[in-house]
């Protein structure tokens, strides 16, 4: 097995400021208030992933989980500790990853297609296939400022899924899509696990994480809580009181 | 994000490859300016975007880019040029202005605009990831699409007054494009992160401009500062902008006069294009501090924003 993503004593900082202009620094310093502050959003973090395996992260929110997110994807560079991966990486980090609210669906789609790493060939070449799995009909041709919540989602996982990637990354973007919509994004996903890509999953829904995953990383105040068995690592957060009826059913309600 | 890795066979999934040859790296590596030049067809639509976008819901829309120097050209040409009365003193004082106010207003542009980029473009900056680099460069590149039109009709303005293009005029334009090109790259790159950290260098920005403006012999010929500076007008040649205005009015203002070569004797520095190059390279060199600036600061931007 070859390694995926590999992260190594991962920290990240934030500096919380109380007060931005000069006038409330000065006062504030007069009074000997604090003016910032720093706040440990992941706090050494480490694990590894091996290529093929679709990992589970869950914990309550504020835990850390978008923040490990956005550093595996390279938006954010810890400030300690190492993130490396092996290949492409594609995904969604919350819902419209990125749209510029002026542009039409379809200057977007290629905006985002590029971001994302396609060459134009490639983008060319998908373009059908991306427009025809976001199904937002004659939509696509108008300003996304216009677009609901659930249609900016649509888009964008439409074209995050379309990436050729060894390594997908999914935040609970799927949770404002409707429900034919989040089916088809599930069964894509399961898709892109079993083609052999490393899937890294975001997410509270105990009954998707049950689907997809094969482990659950927990996370508890930016720290490693539990690390193993998806059924394990539900009980360890106490998920599981509510009891699963069908569990489609479940897993279509709240993806 | 390396696009090296993005071998993609027809329809194939790549994860089917077997990626023990692929080394594990950091997934934000990028290097910098580098990295913008070889994702260069992701920058051909930020620019394409940007060209569309600057003036996103003005009627007017594009034509914003030349009121505004039209503008401050026909006050310049009226208060400057009538009332302090450079016409006269001055030949063809209307291009000796407006060649320089070409060159200025090229990097206004790429400045002001450099600045705000990485905060308009917020949504993107904190959510993908991509060489930040990405969005001063693409406005530089926009504010050098927009001196193209200007550039003609400079051209034609020139050639009504009889002017005939010369080599050496050539190589003036080319030396002051690539100087403004690198200098504006490197003040709009600092300047961008600075925005987000503080708002300020918005501002910060318009007061400088306005040194700009004034601090290059466009609204007053050269012979005026080396008259009343005598030797000391050596330093003012050390403000690049002032030498990509004269190497400007060198390429299209001097040979428009009746007399090219005296004018280039008498109101052009004898080596001004020695000059120029010289500071085409304080430009590079500047490109390389502004990068290393720019990926100190960077890291903070996406919780700054």
């Amino acid at each position: 097995m070859t390694t995926s993503i590999q992260l190594t004593g991962v920290t990240k900082n934030f500096t919380l400021r109380y007060h931005r202009t000069f006038k409330e620094i000065t006062v504030a310093m007069a009074r000997g208030h604090k003016t910032s502050d720093t706040f440990r959003a992941v706090d050494d973090v480490s694990f590894t992933v091996e290529q093929g395996e679709s990992i589970g992260l869950m914990g309550l929110n504020g835990s850390g989980k978008s923040t490990l997110l956005k550093m595996i994807s390279g938006v954010m560079r810890p400030d300690a500790g190492e993130v490396l991966v092996r290949g492409r990486i594609a995904g969604l980090i919350a819902t419209g990853a990125g749209f510029h609210p002026q542009l039409t669906g379809r200057e977007n789609l290629i905006l985002n297609a590029a971001i994302l790493g396609m060459s134009e060939r490639e983008t060319m070449r998908k373009f059908d296939e991306i427009v025809e799995f976001a199904g937002l009909g004659k939509k696509l041709d108008t300003e996304v400022g216009h677009y609901s919540s659930g249609q900016k989602a649509r888009l964008g996982f439409a074209v995050a899924i379309h990436v050729d990637s060894d390594i997908f990354l999914a935040d609970e973007a799927l949770a404002v899509g409707d429900r034919p919509f989040r089916r088809k994004c599930l069964e894509k996903m399961q898709e892109v696990r079993d083609g052999g890509r490393t899937l890294f999953y975001v997410s509270h829904s105990t009954g998707s994480v049950r689907k997809m995953c094969d482990r659950v990383v927990v996370l508890e105040e930016g720290r490693v809580g539990f690390d193993g068995d998806v059924k394990a690592g539900i009980k360890y957060l106490q998920y599981d009181d509510d009891l699963p009826t069908d569990e489609d059913e479940e897993m279509a309600a709240d993806i | 994000m390396a696009e090296s890795t993005a071998v993609a066979g027809d329809g194939g999934r790549p994860a089917h490859r077997d990626l023990s040859a692929v080394p594990l790296a950091p997934p934000s590596a990028n290097n910098g300016l580098l990295a913008v030049f070889q994702r260069r067809y992701l920058l051909r639509l930020l620019v394409r975007r940007e060209i569309n976008a600057r003036y996103q819901g003005s009627f007017l829309g594009f034509l914003w880019s030349y009121i505004n120097p039209l503008a401050q050209f026909f006050v310049y040409w009226a208060v400057i040029g009538g009332i302090l009365g450079l016409h006269d003193n001055v030949p063809n004082f209307a291009v000796h202005m407006f060649a320089g106010l070409v060159i200025v207003h090229f990097f206004t542009e790429t400045f002001a605009a450099g600045t705000r980029s990485i905060v308009r473009n917020k949504s993107i900056v904190v959510k993908m990831p991509l060489p930040r680099e990405m969005f001063p460069v693409a406005t530089m590149l926009v504010s050098l699409w927009h001196t193209v039109p200007q550039m003609i009709v400079l051209t034609i303005a020139c050639l009504l007054y009889g002017w005939t293009p010369d080599p050496v005029g050539m190589l003036a334009i080319l030396i002051a494009v690539v100087m403004i090109m690198t200098i504006g790259t490197s003040v709009a790159l600092v300047f961008s992160v600075a925005n987000v950290f503080f708002r300020d260098f918005g501002n910060v920005v318009q007061v400088l401009l306005l040194f700009v403006r004034f601090g290059v012999p466009m609204i007053y010929p050269y012979t005026m500062v080396e008259d009343r500076f005598g030797e000391l007008a050596r330093f003012y040649l050390l403000n690049p902008l002032a030498d990509a205005v004269l190497l400007f009015q060198r390429a299209f203002w001097v040979g428009t006069t009746e007399d090219p070569e005296y004018t280039a004797a008498h109101h052009i520095p004898d080596n001004i294009l020695l000059i120029g190059c010289a500071a085409a390279g304080v430009g590079i060199v500047m490109l390389v501090i502004a990068q290393i600036i720019f990926s100190k600061l960077e890291n903070k931007i996406p919780e700054r924003l």
